[in-house]
């Protein structure tokens, strides 16, 4: 390792190297292959109700059986992953620029205003997130949008924390105060100074976020107040499992090991992401 | 010491405020409010009638007015009467309260039971078979949905093998026994649930403890206890736990949510009656009342919960104090 090579190099370096890191980046990169081309890789039409084949096991025609309506779950699976990876990328997406932008104006100025951004986070935290959730989505109707916006708008705290402590640590450094002494705005050294040397935390908590995106959004579907039918989800396939669980255990198991993989995927690679960053395990 | 505590209570009013705001904003959002929910099940109410029961909620007056009526009542634990059934919502609450408690305490307390020694075992023989197999099942424990969990344990304890119950929190035909046969019915109902809760927070919290273990091991003073000739057990468990176990009490602070609004889907799940059922129904039921009734007493238990947890970390890290 030449220790000349930027530090986005070195960084891809160590995460190569790590084994977990790699499988989890194979299956994250596995199940957005799938989910993108699902309308090429699924066999049938998820919406095709089919009443001669309802609650089949798994079988040559279906590999992972059918639902209480007939359709085939292993389509049903496939165009499941598109909603969960969008809910997932488009939530944390938003919490993640609410974050920045709280963060950084709570990190950089201090005072009454880090004060009040951080007063905003403890209310936030305090709040059990399924009950706020739940009672936002009693006011608003459950739709994809909806539900993006609504797991975004809670789970900013995480990356407005990690921001403000990056914010907090570099505005001290010379190239800031040098940037401030040419007279460039605060607006210019916060977004071209400080913001892209204080962006690697958050991509841990991003890419662990998205899991946490999709169990939160398949929880919601499992309980109804997700994305409505026909749309396929993943929750809403569990939720179709339990009511038949006594005769139909394939319901149950595939869409949820769909969500664990996924899931795991993401989280080993957040982890790995996060040593790979980790100062100490350079040598 | 205690200027600490009265700083930490001082803060915790704006808090409070915030919080309350938040959740009358919300139910302000709500279209119509609580007059058109009521009209909704006569549709005979006429225009006057409607406009009466809006005075009678005070739904015609400014939204601060609104908010000082809503708080004043709700500081003296009038959370006004739900929707569905006329009842009051405090003794809904109250009597789906002990269920849920119940259910999360034990989670919490399996949790701790099996997290922290794993944690430590971990630490201290890390790398080893026993520590690559934890770390595994942690990454799976962390990734797994609990409710597909809970259908699995359903179909294989319930539907397979028939030994466990797989709904509710007792069984149709109890009146024939003793307490101490009641006692184990409710624990064979409670056993699907609190497992499947501790799961997730298992994953977690023995990660947790392992890398706080081995923090501290890394510290001079573990070093210089060993070199004094301390036999291990007494360096792990006098010297380095201790220090280790301190941010445990803040993870307890923060797990204080879930204790509340941690089983909202488990219990859908199990059929089980407790509050995370109550905000399910009265969330599908547009009952505001009830909706605002669980969320703020929630919020407010939980910041409490903190700040408890804040008071006991000052007092066992004095460093925390002279911040």
């Amino acid at each position: 390792m030449n220790k000349a090579e930027s530090f986005s190099a070195q960084t891809l370096y160590y995460l190569l190297r790590n084994r977990l890191a790699v499988i989890g980046g194979t299956l994250v990169a596995l199940v957005f292959i799938l989910s993108i081309f699902a309308p090429l890789f699924a066999p049938y039409n998820p919406s095709m109700i089919d009443i001669k084949s309802i609650l089949v096991g798994p079988s040559s025609s279906h590999w992972l059986g059918t639902d209480d309506l007939g359709r085939d779950v292993l389509s049903r699976m496939l165009w499941g992953g598109r909603i969960s990876l969008e809910v997932g990328f488009v939530a944390v997406g938003i919490a993640t620029l609410i974050g920045i932008i709280l963060g950084s104006l709570a990190g950089f100025y201090g005072g009454w205003i880090d004060s009040l951004i951080m007063r905003a986070v403890d209310i936030m935290l305090s709040i059990p997130t399924i009950f706020l959730i739940l009672a936002v989505i009693a006011i608003l109707e459950p739709n994809i949008i909806n539900i993006m916006i609504i797991i975004g708008l809670t789970s900013w705290m995480e990356p407005a924390r990690l921001i403000r402590a990056e914010f907090i640590t570099l505005k001290e450094r010379e190239f800031v105060i040098a940037a401030h002494a040419i007279g460039a705005t605060d607006r210019r050294i916060i977004m071209k100074h400080i913001l892209p040397n204080g962006l690697s935390p958050i991509l841990v908590s991003a890419t662990m976020g998205i899991g946490g995106a999709i169990l939160i959004e398949s929880g919601l579907s499992f309980l109804g107040l997700g994305v409505q039918p026909p749309t396929p989800s993943w929750g809403s396939l569990l939720s179709a499992g339990k009511d038949n669980i006594e005769i139909a255990w394939w319901l149950s198991a595939f869409p949820g090991l769909a969500i664990l993989i996924t899931v795991l995927g993401y989280n080993l690679l957040g982890e790995g992401i996060r040593d790979a960053l980790d100062p100490r395990q350079r040598e | 010491m205690l200027t600490y505590t009265l700083k930490r209570l001082l803060l915790m009013i704006p808090i409070l405020i915030g919080i309350t705001v938040l959740s009358f904003g919300i139910m302000r959002l709500a279209p119509g409010g609580p007059a058109e929910a009521q009209m909704e099940f006569s549709a005979k109410a006429s225009a006057e009638a409607r406009e009466r029961l809006r005075k009678l909620y005070g739904a015609d007056q400014p939204f601060y007015k609104q908010y000082a009526t809503w708080l004043h009542k709700f500081v003296t634990l009038d959370f006004g009467t739900a929707f569905a059934d006329g009842r009051k919502v405090k003794d809904k609450i109250l009597e789906r309260l002990p269920i849920t408690l119940a259910i999360n305490l034990l989670s919490l307390g399996l949790v701790l039971l099996i997290a922290i020694p794993i944690g430590i075992l971990s630490a201290t023989r890390q790398y080893s078979l026993l520590d690559r197999f934890t770390t595994f099942f942690v990454f799976i424990g962390f990734s797994t949905p609990s409710f597909w969990l809970a259908l699995l344990l359903i179909y294989l304890f319930g539907v397979q093998w028939g030994i466990l119950p797989i709904s509710g929190i007792q069984s149709l035909e109890t009146t024939g026994l003793t307490v101490w046969g009641r006692l184990s019915d409710w624990g064979h109902h409670l056993i699907l649930p609190v497992f499947v809760s501790a799961f997730g927070g298992l994953a977690g919290f023995s990660r947790y403890v392992r890398n706080n273990m081995l923090e501290v091991m890394r510290q001079d003073y573990i070093r210089t206890a060993r070199a004094k000739g301390l036999p291990e057990s007494v360096v792990i468990f006098k010297h380095a736990l201790r220090n280790a176990l301190m941010p445990v009490i803040t993870i307890l602070g923060l797990s204080l949510p879930g204790i509340i609004g941690g089983s909202v889907i488990m219990e859908q799940v199990f059929g089980i009656p407790g509050m995370g059922q109550l905000m399910f129904q009265s969330v599908m039921s547009r009952d505001y009342n009830l909706v605002m009734g669980i969320l703020v007493p929630a919020a407010f238990l939980t910041m409490l919960g903190n700040f408890l947890a804040d008071i006991g970390y000052a007092f066992a890290d004095p460093r925390v104090r002279l911040k």
